[in-house]
């Protein structure tokens, strides 16, 4: 059987072969000890939570309207979502999570989707929250259509782009790191963004209109928490939780 | 007939470097996710109330890219059942290879997300490919058929400068695709200062490729200026070699404009497409320059008209024998 090979194939293959045996080594997983997880590691008797609330201080830039023309089928009007600011200045879509404190614990990984929306020619919502190795469901609604193209070459997240010609398509992705924010665009419509925190544990939370949030279910202990802005940046607290306590966190951005 | 569609292939490479401009200039790269197929459909049913957005920058693109490449197949099959010269022959095989392996890049950047060095190499490629029809077009033209001006000795000056001159306005646009590809069109928002001083006083990547870039153009002008200046103040007379150099110093004087505009209006992106384009025509305008100022050697039969062997003696000797054979 050997002996039907050509010559020349057959030492291209023990060549490759032996590459591939020679580069099978590099692979071996070096002898490190494995940090101690703890898994289930809430106990609801003794949990806490952080709750407040984040504040724009200074006048923010207006929500201007956004052109659609390039596409007559966005025919309802549209603006910026980047500055959503109340009257009393209240900081709605501010990602706030626990980014240190939790140590070893290892959180189950919800069995429930996220769902990112396509409306009127814009991601809906604009921020939102997602553990790693949960599904998110991307799906447009929309009578047009839409590439979903999520990361940059610069983020730790695999870029990935789905084409989305048809109201109803819906493509699912799962994230295999943390990474706060994580960036959506469309390339067909250049205005539309969207922004994903993913974290290895449930304790986040986005501001609503109010500029409110809450991270409920924490075991007691010290915690570093941080609001993200996607204009406006990051800011962090530590807070410090006995059982069954709630502590009141306030961040306050400047412009 | 076989000249003018030549030239008509030419021109149509233009059209499509204009067409690739305006996908990077809009953005609009990857906003036709598939390749070669477009959200699923063959590419030429896609339907075209769904050329919306970005998608109709992209996909006109690749309908554009898909015309040229059936045009340059054509002029390849025409070339080698009508040309005589092998060498010309050749040519229109290595424009269909080079416009193949173009359309070949322009799909894996799509698919692997516009990775720089790709995308890069797609760029100038594409002037490698408009270097090719330009090159065609000229050398199956009356013209040079004709042999201008026949029996007029080689300017060894002009042939060096112009090949050189050539060569940097390559390298410049290889800068260009870089600036582009890699964001830094902006990095030096002013202009012709640099943050209001003549040297950026601080440095980045991406400032590093963008001042590169003006130097280059600074380089390109000096040559540009010398390689035309030389063949109008010695060969005026010669209509071959004035022509072009007129238009390369009108070209590079736009061009230059062009790219003042492209900083001060901030990238638009027609303005930054028309610096895209003009840049190529610099650079094929001085490439025809080059070609004619060597047209006389194309006679020594050296390009695949077989020439008599010559004995082997002093050098003085060899380089005046062979001429005669008409390329």
């Amino acid at each position: 059987m050997v002996s039907a090979i050509p010559r020349p194939l057959l030492a291209v293959l023990v060549a490759a072969a032996t590459l591939a045996a020679a580069c099978g080594g590099g692979d071996k997983p070096q002898q490190q000890e494995a940090p101690k997880v703890v898994s289930n590691p809430v106990d609801p008797a003794t949990a806490g939570s952080v709750m407040g609330h984040v504040t724009l201080l200074g006048k923010p830039p207006a929500n201007d309207p956004i052109k659609t023309k390039s596409d007559p089928n966005c025919k309802v009007a549209i603006s910026t979502q980047s500055y959503m600011v109340g009257t009393d200045g209240s900081l709605a879509n501010v990602f706030v999570y626990v980014k240190d404190g939790l140590g070893n614990r290892v959180f189950p990984v919800p069995a429930e989707t996220v769902v990112l929306g396509q409306k009127n020619c814009q991601y809906e919502p604009h921020v939102l929250g997602i553990q790693v190795g949960q599904t998110l469901d991307i799906i447009s609604s929309d009578p047009t259509l839409h590439n979903v193209h999520g990361g940059t070459r610069d983020t730790s997240n695999q870029e990935f782009n789905y084409g989305q010609p048809t109201p109803g398509v819906k493509n699912q992705h799962t994230f295999s790191t943390k990474e706060v924010l994580y960036p959506f665009s469309c390339d067909v419509h250049k205005w539309m963004g969207a922004f994903i925190g993913i974290v290895d544990h449930p304790f986040f939370a986005v501001t609503g209109a109010d500029g409110a949030f809450s991270l409920k279910g924490l075991p007691p202990g010290t915690y570093t928490v941080e609001a993200v802005h996607e204009k406006l940046g990051r800011q962090t607290q530590t807070v410090t939780i006995g059982e069954k306590e709630t502590k009141d966190v306030a961040f306050t951005f400047k412009i | 007939m076989l000249p003018l569609f030549a030239a008509l292939v030419a021109v149509s490479t233009a059209i499509l470097i204009f067409a690739g401009g305006m996908v990077t200039s809009t953005g609009s790269g990857l906003s036709v996710p598939d390749w070669p197929n477009t959200y699923g459909w063959f590419m030429f049913s896609f339907p075209v109330d769904k050329w919306v957005g970005g998608i109709f920058y992209e996909h006109s693109h690749r309908l554009i890219a898909s015309t040229v490449g059936f045009l340059i197949l054509t002029l390849a099959f025409w070339l080698w059942r009508a040309e005589p010269r092998a060498w010309v022959r050749r040519l229109g095989f290595l424009a269909l290879g080079a416009v193949i392996l173009q359309g070949v890049l322009g799909g894996i950047t799509v698919l692997w997300y516009l990775p720089d060095p790709i995308s890069i190499a797609h760029a100038s490629l594409a002037e490698i490919v408009f270097c090719l029809t330009v090159t065609i077009a000229l050398v199956t033209s009356s013209g040079w058929r004709q042999g201008y001006a026949a029996g007029l000795p080689d300017d060894r000056v002009l042939q060096k400068i112009a090949v050189a001159t050539t060569a940097t306005i390559y390298v410049q646009i290889l800068l260009g695709a870089t600036m582009r590809h890699t964001g830094a069109g902006l990095a030096i928002p002013d202009f012709p200062l640099a943050f209001g001083h003549v040297i950026p006083p601080h440095w980045d990547e991406k400032i590093a490729i963008h001042f590169a870039h003006r130097v280059g153009a600074l380089c390109v002008s000096a040559m540009v200026l010398a390689t035309a200046g030389h063949a109008l103040y010695h060969h005026f007379g010669r209509i071959e070699l004035r022509r072009p150099a007129i238009l390369l110093l009108a070209l590079v004087s736009l061009q230059i404009t062009l790219g003042a505009l492209t900083v001060l209006s901030g990238r638009q992106a027609i303005i930054n497409s028309c610096h895209v384009v003009t840049g190529a025509s610099v650079l094929v305008t001085s490439l025809v320059l080059t070609l004619r100022a060597y047209r006389a050697r194309f006679d020594e039969g050296a390009l695949g008209v077989r020439a008599p062997r010559i004995p082997r003696g002093p050098r003085r000797l060899s380089a005046h024998a062979g001429a005669g054979a008409r390329a």
